[in-house]
């Protein structure tokens, strides 16, 4: 017998996960408030909730002394670079995997898992000493690469894991009906994934946009992201943490937008294949 | 033109031999079923025909020419899977339509191609669907509809109908006939069903385990099967296999006496087998009455006349029609 899922079960379980998803939220919500407040209210004891006086200064101030905009293209350009460069590089590689896997085909996937398990700080060297060798210190080029290579492995991993979903067989029919491995990929394997390719897409891009420790490291001031614009507001200066705040949120409210109206997609993409 | 000839075609997987050396020709314009149990290697046998498979030895020509190495989309050959593959992105007409793009095809020749498959194929009114909005049936017509309108030497269909629903099945065992006998090009296709073999085939090849036991028309396997596998597999329901001290009067290590070649009797008489009824089972034409009891064959099934009324625990004696008996040496193979 199924057993009814009745009302009072309903209600606890609203209310335990909007207490949950209120929890995950509350440092952003704490961040958005504080940035409407004065550095005094900001570090006031107790702590002021809503009832202050609420002040846009701290956005002019921050806005004044940092070109916000240049950030925000730059982590547009790395964030959006580094995720279509990985698209390039993983599809033909999930492609292989899901379609003509080899004895080893698992081995590669988990040995590209594992390399995310690695502290990044341990090829920290290597990758800065490669990129005083060729140049690339303080570059966007340089950086959307790095993002590139860190991410690759899960964007491999979920496009194979989609690509796994489609049935074979369409494919054989494909060649059987006389289409050359690129329009096979073209016209009905992508058409089929695009669902995934598309949460893979946004899921890449925000973690891209929210990587901290590589573009602190490799940037000083051409090529440095929105990462580094909320940095240059932290220690150097002492405490001013509402304007400190003010900076956050201006750096993850595109992305915060962004996630906002993609939800639907993101949570499909991630659930992809769970429940069949 | 669609003559496909395999020359000592064998597969192997990793080092699994799925399908020793065989030779196999089969001519334009036959209707060639491969029939075996399941995992005999049939579906191997038609994806290394399709190029699905590579070849591990051997040639495979078609039309004279060597198609060995031959992709796919380039041997001229279109396919109809088991679970339809139509593209589900694409409506009916679209999916139609896909080889012909690919072939680089003319608009309007694409056009009238997909209407006249269409028309042929009972489609017409759902070319703009997806195939999701479609019946089982009519997903594998858009399939076979897909195959048809790229006039490719030969069709291979495996196990197309083991999908659908068993009152569809007959009706598209018909369609998938009669279309053979109208464009007159060769097709194989590939069943576990015997029945769907000896109704649709010029040609049956029998395997098992890879290995080709029989290639014959259904009446010539129905009526000289080459050995005890094809003398059990052919025929619905199977022949009754007798070992024993019965066997050895006729001279035989085994023999075989099919259902309908014995008539059964609650009388007893001279060199009748004497038995007891287990089931019996009513199917209004026929009653096919399953016997305990008789020394070598447990149980035997015999055919007899759908108003016959026996019961279970009942005796009868069963008379088997001697110029019917097929006789099986100790290595299984027929006697003659």
């Amino acid at each position: 017998m199924a057993r009814a899922v009745t009302n009072n079960r309903k209600i606890i379980n609203t209310a335990a996960a909007w207490t949950v998803g209120f929890l995950i939220f509350f440092p952003i919500l704490w961040t958005i408030l504080t940035s409407f407040k004065t550095e005094a209210t900001a570090i006031a004891d107790p702590p002021v909730f809503l009832f202050f006086d609420w002040t846009l200064e701290n956005y002019a101030v921050v806005q004044e002394r940092s070109n916000y905009a240049r950030f925000l293209w730059n982590s547009i350009f790395i964030a959006g670079g580094s995720t279509l460069l990985g698209l390039l590089v993983a599809v033909p590689a999930a492609w292989s995997m899901a379609f003509v896997p080899s004895k080893r085909t698992k081995d590669i996937l988990l040995w590209m898992l594992s390399t995310k398990m690695l502290p990044a700080v341990g090829v920290l060297y290597p990758i800065y000493l490669l990129f005083i060798q060729f140049n690339l210190l303080d570059s966007i080029v340089g950086l959307t690469i790095v993002l590139m290579l860190i991410n690759l492995p899960i964007i491999v991993w979920m496009l194979y894991t989609y690509f796994r979903e489609i049935p074979g067989e369409i494919l054989e029919a494909a060649r059987m009906d006389g289409a050359s491995l690129k329009s096979e990929i073209l016209y009905v394997l992508t058409p089929m994934a695009i669902p995934g390719i598309a949460s893979t897409l946004l899921l890449n891009f925000i973690l891209a946009w929210n990587e901290a420790f590589w573009t602190l490291n490799l940037t000083a001031a051409k090529a440095a992201p929105l990462t580094a614009f909320i940095a240059s507001y932290s220690s150097p200066e002492g405490l001013f943490y509402a304007k400190l705040s003010a900076a956050s949120t201006m750096a993850i409210l595109p992305i915060l937008i962004l996630g906002w109206f993609s939800q639907k997609q993101l949570v499909r993409g991630l659930t992809f294949g769970a429940v069949k | 033109m669609g003559r496909i000839q395999l020359k000592k075609v064998s597969k192997s997987f990793g080092d699994t031999l799925v399908i020793p050396p065989l030779d196999l020709e089969i001519e334009d314009g036959e209707f060639v079923v491969f029939v075996g149990p399941s995992g005999c290697g049939k579906s191997t046998l038609l994806r290394l025909i399709a190029g699905l498979e590579d070849t591990t030895e051997g040639n495979i020509e078609i039309d004279g020419q060597d198609a060995t190495d031959l992709p796919p989309a380039k041997r001229g050959l279109a396919m109809v899977f088991q679970s339809y593959a139509l593209y589900p992105h694409m409506t009916v007409r679209k999916n139609i339509a896909f080889p012909m793009r690919m072939a680089k095809m003319s608009q309007e020749e694409q056009d009238s191609r997909i209407e006249s498959a269409a028309k042929a194929l009972n489609l017409t009114d759902y070319l703009d669907r997806k195939p999701g909005q479609l019946s089982g049936g009519q997903r594998q017509r858009v399939a076979i509809g897909r195959a048809i309108v790229r006039e490719p030497k030969a069709f291979l269909f495996d196990e197309p109908l083991s999908n659908l629903d068993a009152a569809l099945r007959v009706g598209m065992r018909m369609e998938i006939s009669e279309l053979h006998k109208k464009l007159d090009t060769t097709m194989i296709y590939v069943t576990h069903d015997q029945v769907e073999a000896m109704t649709m085939a010029d040609k049956i090849v029998v395997l098992q385990a890879g290995v080709i036991e029989q290639v014959g028309s259904p009446l010539e396997l129905y009526h000289e099967p080459r050995n005890k596998f094809v003398a059990g597999f052919i025929g619905s329901p199977k022949m009754n296999l007798l070992e024993g001290p019965e066997a050895q009067k006729y001279g035989a290590k085994t023999i075989g006496i099919r259902p309908e070649h014995i008539s059964v009797s609650t009388k007893s008489s001279k060199g009748a087998w004497k038995g007891t009824v287990g089931v019996a089972e009513h199917l209004g034409s026929d009653t096919f009455i399953h016997i305990h009891g008789i020394e070598g064959c447990d149980p035997m099934t015999a055919r007899a006349a759908g108003d016959v009324s026996v019961r279970h625990g009942d005796t009868v004696y069963l008379q088997p029609d001697v110029a019917q008996i097929h006789k099986f040496d100790d290595k299984g193979l027929r006697i003659s």
